[in-house]
């Protein structure tokens, strides 16, 4: 129960403590405080606009922040995802190349897994790196990353490169059947795309593996302890390379939805910091992916809210940096309190008096 | 040229009846319109945004019309929401989404939503035929400018051999290149420019590596076409190299190496279109200008620059103002040899020919 409760109200305090630190920082610039925090909560959760705006912002970083939360619970830093991410991008614009006669939903749902098998391959070979060849994962899914940018702009800019793209160097876009439209046609979700339900199935399909299955429990023991887990007879090798697959799918497919929901086509544009934020999003959510909805959602109402809070007091977009940095350092340091927030807030008189009992007793 | 001279009365008209609105005489006077300018980077990058957020700062001075902006806007669904918020939040009439990567899909998409808004892009991706009304894109022909650069270059070389930092071998860079190239070839034929694309607009690192190998080259002036020049300007100062600007003013950055540079004047292009907004006179779909036109100009001459430099520049710059200078004519050879442009083909600025060129003419050590 207690520590149930900590779970929420932990992150709650650092949230404030961020608030708070934020309406100091904005004091100083000379920006009344009162007006910024009004304006962080209308441009994040004020009306039925601004929560399509966090929600969307949301959706792809429930994805990219899988890629790092499963081979996490594996005991792998992996920060590959933006790599998986562009890969997902390319093999969901590329294979209407090699099928053109795709369409249709089941089509959309072949494009879709194009993208999620590229990602799944690509982090699949930070882990086999890792337990064949004792290569770094961290180092290596991160300089992955840079080969998989420039195996895109290769094929988009060289083979599938759509000819009448001249100063945009683009794929030729999917065809309309192809695309993934909005979850709603009108109301909340009519501006919000299906990429939501698929990160908020993705992660509540990792918890539940995680949480209940067998797959999912020997996975968290080869997390917690490789040796004990091979002691055992865990197949560490098959199982960790399962995560970094897993979690590259989810980045590949956050890559795929991209293209398929919004740029309709893969170019550049696509490469832009999703699996990077995915990281931090990760960390922050503990590498829970039952916490990985809300933290996103806190995310996407961070971009959300900067949005208005430039628009409105002329801030930098470098303001908004400011409080998600405050938001994570809080987050991060209120972890020194778990397990311990009761006796930090109530000290009981007995903490005090334990050494005089506990000497008499045991 | 026709839809210039058109556009240009057309100023003139609006310059008088937003002045008569100004003064409270006109039917429009009677609420600002809201007008929201969205950069891809932020607003200080010494280059591309900075060059719009300049012009928007101008507009802002102006009056009559309530500026609202959001920088370091990815070309996203982040894109689409911050055009629906301005729009919904703000009640935005008149967006500027300044990134060439804003308009398919996300303009396309946004746009259709909201019919009563008007949407300006910069670049030259608006077509009449497929996209709507209420969208439209405006341009400048910054290549002419580039060619200045290049007079200028290839007056101030030693070792006749200029150095070209690209992102992508598209047709505005390859454009931009070129010109650059004939203007210096105009001075000393047989100058080179070596041309190295880092991939992508903003690569600060792999931009400062190809400055650092170009100088190592022997190469002794510089420009760039990149998002923020920074860089390097910069690195090419600190080589002791003399570097031509792009986008902005980096003269601030180098003064002692900032020979002159092609900077973007897009007030005129703002004006043009809020005026007509405010007077309910259709949208202006289709925006283009060089330097006749104010849409842009060139940084003030660096202490260093000769006087023969400048002579030579400031007359073909009054040739161009007379609309009496075309930088592509023919017989024009690519630097693999073959002919490009015939013997006797002359391309004036609006031809759109210009806007699909895939070649490096001969002079450009670069492989498209």
């Amino acid at each position: 129960m207690r520590s149930a409760i900590e779970a929420v109200v932990l992150p709650l305090l650092a949230l404030a403590g961020a608030l708070l630190l934020f309406g100091a920082w904005v004091a100083v610039g000379g920006v009344s405080p009162l007006e910024a925090w009004t304006l962080l909560f209308r441009g994040a959760f004020g009306d039925v606009f601004s929560w399509q705006n966090t929600l969307q912002r949301a959706a792809p970083l429930m994805l990219t922040a899988l890629a790092v939360a499963l081979p996490a619970r594996a005991g792998l830093v992996v920060i590959g995802g933006e790599g998986a991410l562009v890969l997902g991008a390319l093999g969901c614009a590329a294979l209407p190349y090699a099928l053109p006669e795709l369409g249709g939903a089941a089509g959309s749902a072949l494009v879709l897994l194009a993208g999620a098998l590229l990602g799944a391959l690509w982090l699949a070979l930070a882990g086999v790196l890792r337990q064949w060849r004792g290569v770094n994962e961290t180092i290596s899914s991160l300089l992955l990353g840079y080969i998989a940018i420039a195996l895109f702009k290769h094929f988009v800019e060289g083979p599938l490169r759509d000819p009448a793209s001249l100063n945009k160097p683009s794929t030729h876009a999917l065809t309309e059947s192809l695309r993934i439209g909005a979850i709603a046609g009108d109301g909340l979700l009519a501006e919000v795309h299906w990429g939501l339900v698929f990160g908020l199935v993705a992660c509540i399909a990792a918890g539940v593996w995680l949480s209940f299955t067998a797959p999912g429990f020997a996975l968290r023991v080869v997390g917690g302890n490789a040796r004990t887990a091979r002691l055992v007879g865990l197949p560490t090798d098959r199982l960790i390379v399962l995560a970094c697959a897993l979690g590259g799918a989810s980045a590949g497919l956050a890559g795929a939805i991209e293209v398929a929901a919004v740029h309709t086509s893969a170019n550049a544009s696509v490469i832009a910091g999703l699996g990077y934020t995915g990281i931090l999003v990760s960390f922050v959510a503990r590498h829970n992916p039952w916490a990985i909805p809300p933290v996103a959602l806190l995310f996407g109402g961070f971009a959300a809210a900067g949005s208005l809070l430039q628009r409105r007091l002329g801030l930098p977009d470098a303001s908004v940096l400011v409080l998600q940095g405050f938001a994570f350092v809080l987050i991060l340091a209120a972890e020194a309190l778990r397990g311990r927030l009761f006796e930090v807030l109530w000290p009981r008189a007995p903490l005090v008096l334990r050494p005089v009992v506990a000497g008499a007793v045991r | 040229m026709t839809s210039h001279l058109h556009n240009r009365r057309h100023v003139i008209q609006l310059l008088g009846a937003s002045a008569a609105g100004a003064f409270g005489l006109g039917a429009h006077a009677q609420k600002a319109m809201t007008v929201g300018f969205i950069y891809v980077g932020p607003r200080d990058d010494y280059g591309y945004n900075q060059a719009q957020a300049e012009a928007a700062a101008q507009i802002k001075k102006l009056g009559g019309v309530k500026v609202v902006e959001e920088e370091n806007v990815p070309e996203t669904a982040a894109v689409q929401k911050t055009m629906q918020g301005m729009i919904a939040q703000d009640g935005a009439a008149l967006l500027f989404p300044t990134s060439f990567g804003y308009f398919d899909p996300h303009i396309l998409a946004v746009a259709p939503k909201n019919p009563a808004v008007r949407f300006a892009h910069c670049g030259g991706l608006w077509n009449e035929a497929k996209h709507p009304k209420s969208v439209g894109s405006y341009f400048g022909y910054i290549d002419e400018a580039q060619y200045l650069n290049g007079v200028v270059a290839g007056h101030m070389t030693k070792s006749k051999k200029l150095g070209f930092v690209a992102a992508k071998p598209i047709p505005q860079v390859l454009r931009n290149i070129n010109a650059f190239t004939l203007g210096a070839k105009s001075v000393k034929p047989d100058i080179t420019t070596t041309v190295i694309f880092t991939g992508d607009w903003s690569m600060p690192v792999k931009e400062a590596e190809a400055t650092n190998s170009l100088a190592d080259q022997g190469i002794d002036v510089f420009t760039m076409h990149v998002d923020g020049p920074k860089v390097v300007v910069e690195t090419a100062a600190k080589r002791g190299k003399m570097v031509c600007g792009y986008h902005a003013s980096q003269a601030r950055l180098a003064p002692n190496a900032y020979l002159t540079g092609a900077e973007w004047n897009w007030v005129t292009a703002y004006k043009t279109i809020i005026e007509a907004a405010q007077s309910g006179k259709p949208h202006p779909n289709f925006v283009r200008g060089g330097l006749k036109d104010g849409f842009v100009k060139s940084s003030p001459y660096g202490s260093m620059v000769t006087d023969a430099a400048k002579k030579n520049a400031e007359d073909v710059r009054a040739a161009m103002m007379k609309g009496s200078f075309d930088i592509f004519k023919g017989p024009m050879k690519d630097n693999t040899g073959k002919e490009v442009i015939a013997a006797g083909k002359v391309f004036k600025q609006t031809d759109v020919e210009l806007e699909s060129m895939n070649y490096l003419i001969e002079g450009v050590v670069g492989k498209v």
